[in-house]
């Protein structure tokens, strides 16, 4: 058995394609015949333009914008008035000269210090490859030509090796190189199709035809199996599709107990595409939107028209179900270099998020206005992060009322049923939770910071982590007074951590009588399975009881034993 | 020759679906155009010329265009940077 990293779950079970990029061996030669030379380029040229187009005739969306920018890179001028200038001056052959002139752009752009920047490298490299072997006559896998299903095995998976893939085909891949983080991993993902990176040397250790078995859960491969091994996988692979069938079917269903109590699973999400994907996973609302992501690895603050399309385009996917927006939590670990904050000695207890936002009221108040403009299109909530305190919550709603007035003034359009809720993740707030529920619609309990600062535990910190725990009997009592005082006040109250789709812990919050779950898209169906198997009445039970253990230890036994 | 300065307003600078824009505008034209950012003077017709020259947002270039279509040319590329890419 190999060992790599596993880039995408699943089990595959079936035959290696060796996708080995030849090592392209062209002589340096003096030529004669320049105008030869240019011929041969342009015939190569076309003919790698017309193997794209070819590609993209059954791509989609997202992999044809690839395949665009390579059609650009072939056409571009300056790239093909290199490579001519060079056989002009130097009298070499075409190949040499475009392999050094392509040397030229890759270093430039490897030099630059943006991400999005460095990986144009990668396209430059991936074109400049095809092109090159075009010119030798070398004939290239068409990877939308496989007859039968296979695993493929390659030194790295690239952007057009990815544009070209089909689902039914490719069961699977394996690499030498990359990480969670590279292009083929995030593809991969992306089609859902198992694959291991990283793998250091596979290219060398399996041959065209191999049988493997690839786990991208565990980032395990094996070579050549027993076919008792081979069975035992495929009865996994066919026990984990049956489990995704059955949670497919759980898509439209209410989320609603054994006995008849109807909760909301909701989805943490970071841009309009964690939307869709929240949406085809049976979201039935958007439980946390981090606008954040808007601000960030950028140069300056985006502008109302920016965050406008974004918040629009959230609430027409998610039509009429609720989407919570929370407005922007920058500072502690997220920073946005261009507004110049100065180092902080406790990030997490220092300037950041709301506090940002009531000091640079402009900053807000862009936010705020593209919010309510985009209200009109769906179900919006607003939701202020970081509140301690009731002067912070009606402070905020001074600015949101002030740019109601303003967009008023000038006949701009806004919904008159915005819920405006806060974050609990302050202890401060949870403590005071039946205060601030009078000037409130709603709560959503931050379980990550609210832990971290209840506990005391700075949860970066790996020495400490073991303290760092949702089973905390104080964490666990503050929950459950944050709950009560909301709904004494006729407010629902929501969770928005990683706690909310912690199947260990769902069927205690259920019993404390959470509203509403936010998790990632992935766990909402298990969790909604979940809880149709279970019964209120008897979690109550369970959740009283929990509240009056003594440790986090002993509660999470008790949970084990009794679920 | 039409020489018209401009200003990258759009926030997300030259790079990536802006500077596509731009190629696939100034391809249209027979002209020749060029765009320089202080000492650096690129192709404006050449994708990797544009993103390796890195303009980002509030800097001022120079489109310099010679040709005999250079008028349309330069009124549809200024009207790109005027409308901040549609961004």
């Amino acid at each position: 058995m190999l060992k790599g990293i596993g880039a995408s779950p699943g089990i595959a079970i079936g035959k290696v394609l060796l996708l080995k990029k030849e090592e392209l061996n062209f002589q340096h030669m003096t030529i004669t015949d320049v105008e030869g030379e240019k011929k041969k380029l342009h015939k190569a040229l076309e003919i790698s333009k017309q193997q794209l187009e070819e590609i993209k005739k059954t791509s989609t969306e997202q992999q044809r914008s690839i395949l665009d920018a390579h059609v650009m890179i072939l056409e571009d001028p300056e790239l093909i008035s290199s490579v001519e200038g060079k056989i002009d001056s130097e009298k070499l052959n075409v190949e040499a000269v475009l392999d050094e002139v392509l040397k030229m752009f890759i270093a430039i752009f490897e030099g630059m210090d943006n991400e999005y920047m460095k990986e144009r490298a990668a396209d430059i490299r991936d074109v400049g490859q095809r092109l090159v072997m075009n010119l030798m006559g070398k004939e290239q896998l068409n990877l939308q030509e496989l007859k039968e299903p296979v695993i493929l095995a390659a030194h790295d998976i690239t952007p057009s090796d990815t544009a070209q893939m089909d689902r039914e085909m490719v069961l699977g891949f394996i690499t030498d190189i990359g990480g969670r983080t590279s292009h083929s991993a995030i593809m991969a993902r992306s089609m859902e199709i198992p694959a291991v990176v990283g793998l250091g040397n596979i290219t060398e250790e399996v041959k065209m035809g191999d049988t493997i078995i690839l786990d991208g859960k565990e980032g395990t491969i094996l070579i050549n199996p027993d076919s008792s091994v081979i069975e035992e996988y495929a009865k996994r692979r066919e026990e984990e599709e049956e489990v995704k069938r059955e949670l497919r079917k759980l898509v439209n269903s209410d989320t609603v107990s054994k006995d008849g109590v109807k909760v909301e699973l909701a989805s943490n999400i970071g841009n309009p595409k964690d939307a869709k994907k929240a949406h085809e996973n049976g979201a039935e609302g958007i439980g946390l939107y981090r606008t954040e992501f808007l601000y960030m690895d950028r140069s300056s603050l985006p502008t109302e028209e920016e965050q406008f399309k974004a918040y629009k385009e959230v609430l027409e996917i998610m039509g009429d179900r609720p989407v919570v927006i929370r407005t922007l939590d920058i500072g502690g670990d997220k920073e946005l270099p261009y507004l110049n904050l100065p180092k902080e000695m406790n990030p997490f207890l220092g300037y950041r998020a709301i506090r940002i936002c009531l000091d640079e009221k402009e900053i807000f108040k862009t936010q705020l206005r593209a919010l309510l403009r985009a209200s009109v299109y769906g179900n919006l909530k607003i939701m202020y992060p970081m509140i301690s305190s009731v002067e912070e919550v009606r402070q905020a709603n001074e600015i949101l009322e002030e740019v109601k007035q303003e967009l008023k003034a000038v006949n701009i359009n806004y919904s008159t049923e915005i819920e405006v809720g806060i974050m609990i993740e302050i202890p401060a707030a949870a403590v005071i939770s039946d205060i601030l529920a009078k000037e409130v619609d709603f709560f959503s309990i931050g379980t990550n910071d609210l832990i971290q600062y209840t506990t005391a535990v700075d949860r970066m910190n790996e020495k400490i982590s073991y303290l760092y725990n949702p089973f905390n009997p104080a964490v666990l009592r503050l929950i459950k007074t944050v709950i009560d005082n909301g709904h004494k006040a006729g407010i629902w109250v929501g969770m928005c951590g990683e706690v909310a789709g912690d199947q260990r812990l769902i069927p205690i919050l259920l019993g404390m009588g959470l509203d509403e779950f936010s998790m990632s898209a992935s766990s909402v169906l298990p969790a909604r399975k979940q809880i149709q198997g279970l019964c209120y009445e008897e979690m109550k039970g369970i959740a009283e009881k929990v509240l009056e253990i003594s440790t986090a230890k002993e509660i999470e036994e008790f949970v084990k034993l009794n679920i | 020759m039409l020489i018209k300065t401009v200003v990258v307003k759009n926030n997300s600078g030259l790079h990536a679906r802006p500077a596509t824009m731009v190629v696939k505008e100034a391809s249209k034209y027979r002209s020749e155009i060029m765009i320089i950012n202080g000492t650096i003077e690129v192709n404006a017709k050449s994708i990797m010329g544009i993103m390796a020259m890195g303009a980002n947002k509030g800097q001022e270039l120079e489109l310099r265009i010679d040709g005999s279509d250079e008028k349309e040319a330069l009124e549809a590329l200024g009207a790109l940077f005027e409308t901040n890419f549609d961004e």
